[in-house]
């Protein structure tokens, strides 16, 4: 099934163009990685599919987005599609507060208000996050003290506790050591269980490692989506033969 | 063992011979830095062996009479005059900082119009403040000499410098928070209120810790609009603040010594203002 389906979307900032026509379908659970090299658009089509780029001055957007056959532009809240898409950014963003209050601002913001079911939340997105035994005995404690990878996934379960159905990931272990990397790495397939998960990734080897399908982005448009076995192993366009092999980019 | 990566003076002296320039230079700074320093610690030291040997008990007593120059009532003015100053500045500068830095979009014409006023209005002389708060609060308005007027006058004067250092401190809080927040679902008040204000109290606590500086030091505003009167007065009475009251007692040249002790007791009190609020903010940063 098609969780979320993009057709002829154009992005403009003032008057340049940054995505060019864009025709996708992202299907549910499974992860679905965006690469290419720098400045070709791909995370800004990843921050299309939250509204994130309403916050950027000039940035104009046509086509149509849809998520659940509902268009995200008109017929859901913007505040609900974000609750229903969560995003985890490239460097590490945990709110200057304690580990327990990062991961309940979203679920408070939502209504949650009951204490006994706060913890609850927390504990199940710390856990489905992967970082529970390092931080079970210091939720009180500022969340600035945690290292660079706990950090991220600290906020991958900041996204989970406010059960989403999509989640955005802009290359969330590009800040990060080869460890911290792996550890969301296999995170991100743990997840896809539950999760439509959509990665903008700079390292092949990465998408390679963990998508089921891999879009190739040059120039604010996508040259090939594909099966991830299939892209890598016998791509259709020379352009993504070119990128893969390490001709450029 | 002797540490490698130090340098004795000796070593520096010589290193200096190959270097006349940066010689000149090291003692250049050396000077600057002393001379700062000294300057300072002569003040206090100078108003500290004035005004300690005058600081009695009496001094301390409820009323003011022309045999005991007491400076309760001015103390307790000035406590008065800061809370209510801050209660009225504060809020409207912080929610306007709000507005500029959240709502407002960037490179809004009118936002830099007043950005330039702001600017403007912390640049004047607190004299005219004072003159203006004359003529309104005092006059126009019917207020006569009051704690009121006084404290009106000096809430506008402040105004534009808490708005200036929270629009700093709302600039600083990183943008990452702010996508942080709306990226889970939270709205904009939201945001602000949970998250960016309460990242950006230390920046609001340092502009705020200024105004208190400003108002305790005040004078010119103050003769103008809250009068001279050494009392404790209801809101709309007349009385001085502990920097009006100095000027008082010194103007004449009769009451130099209780001049000197109200001094310490003025620098006691921003020394403590300053701490306590010191205080606050790291408690909070650390939160």
């Amino acid at each position: 099934m098609n969780k979320i389906v993009i057709e002829n979307l154009d992005l403009y900032y003032k008057d340049f163009k940054a995505l060019k026509n864009v025709n996708l379908t992202i299907p549910e659970k499974e992860i679905i990685a965006f690469i290419g090299p720098s400045g070709c658009g791909k995370s800004t089509l990843l921050k299309s599919l939250n509204r994130m780029n309403d916050l950027v001055e000039g940035c104009r957007i046509t086509g149509l987005v849809t998520l659940d056959n509902k268009n995200i532009y008109t017929d859901i809240e913007i505040n609900m599609l974000r609750k229903r898409v969560g995003m985890v950014f490239q460097k590490p963003n945990p709110f200057p507060m304690s580990i327990y209050d990062n991961i309940a601002y979203g679920p408070r913001t939502h209504g949650v208000k009951s204490k006994a079911k706060l913890d609850d939340i927390i504990e199940k997105s710390l856990r489905d996050a992967a970082i529970w035994e390092e931080v079970k005995d210091r939720l009180k404690k500022s969340a600035l003290g945690l290292s660079g990878g706990q950090q991220q996934r600290l906020c991958i379960a900041r996204a989970l506790a406010v059960q989403p159905e999509v989640l955005l990931m802009d290359e969330p272990t590009s800040a990060l050591d080869p460890i911290s990397t792996s550890k969301i790495e296999d995170l991100a397939v743990e997840l896809k269980k539950d999760y439509t998960i959509v990665m903008v990734t700079h390292n092949m080897q990465q998408a390679a490692r963990i998508s089921d399908k891999t879009a190739f982005f040059l120039l604010g448009e996508v040259i090939e989506y594909n099966e991830t076995e299939k892209l890598f192993s016998m791509p259709k366009d020379k352009r993504t033969e070119d990128y893969i092999t390490g001709r450029f980019g | 063992m002797e540490a490698i990566n130090t340098q004795s003076f000796m070593s520096k002296l010589k290193s200096f011979k190959s270097n006349p320039f940066s010689a000149i230079l090291f003692i250049l700074v050396m000077f600057a830095t002393t001379v700062t320093f000294l300057t300072l610690v002569f003040l206090v030291g100078y108003i500290l062996v004035k005004g300690i040997p005058n600081i009695t008990w009496k001094l301390f007593e409820w009323k003011y009479t022309t045999e005991n120059a007491s400076l309760m009532p001015s103390l307790i003015n000035t406590i008065v005059m800061t809370a209510i100053s801050l209660l009225i500045a504060t809020p409207i500068g912080i929610f306007s900082a709000v507005y500029l830095v959240e709502y407002a979009k960037r490179g809004n014409k009118i936002v830099g119009l007043i950005r330039v006023t702001a600017e403007t209005l912390s640049g004047i002389p607190s004299i005219v403040y004072g003159l203006f708060g004359f003529l309104f609060f005092v006059t126009t308005l019917k207020w006569g000499y009051s704690m009121l007027a006084g404290a009106f006058t000096l809430a506008i004067m402040i105004l534009p410098l808490i708005m200036r250092t929270t629009e700093e401190a709302l600039k600083a809080v990183p943008d990452v928070y702010r996508e942080g927040s709306f990226g889970l679902g939270a709205g904009k008040l939201r945001t602000v209120f949970v998250i960016v204000l309460p990242a950006a109290v230390p920046g609001i606590l340092a502009g705020v810790i200024l105004a208190i500086g400003r108002i305790v030091g005040e004078t010119a505003a103050l003769i103008y609009t809250a009068g001279t009167i050494a009392q404790i007065p209801d809101l709309m009475g007349s009385g001085s603040t502990l920097s009006v009251h100095m000027y008082n007692l010194s103007k004449e040249g009769l009451y130099m010594n209780q001049s000197y002790a109200t001094a310490v007791i003025l620098l006691i009190i921003v020394v403590v203002i300053n701490s306590i609020s010191g205080f606050i903010a790291k408690k909070i940063a650390k939160e």
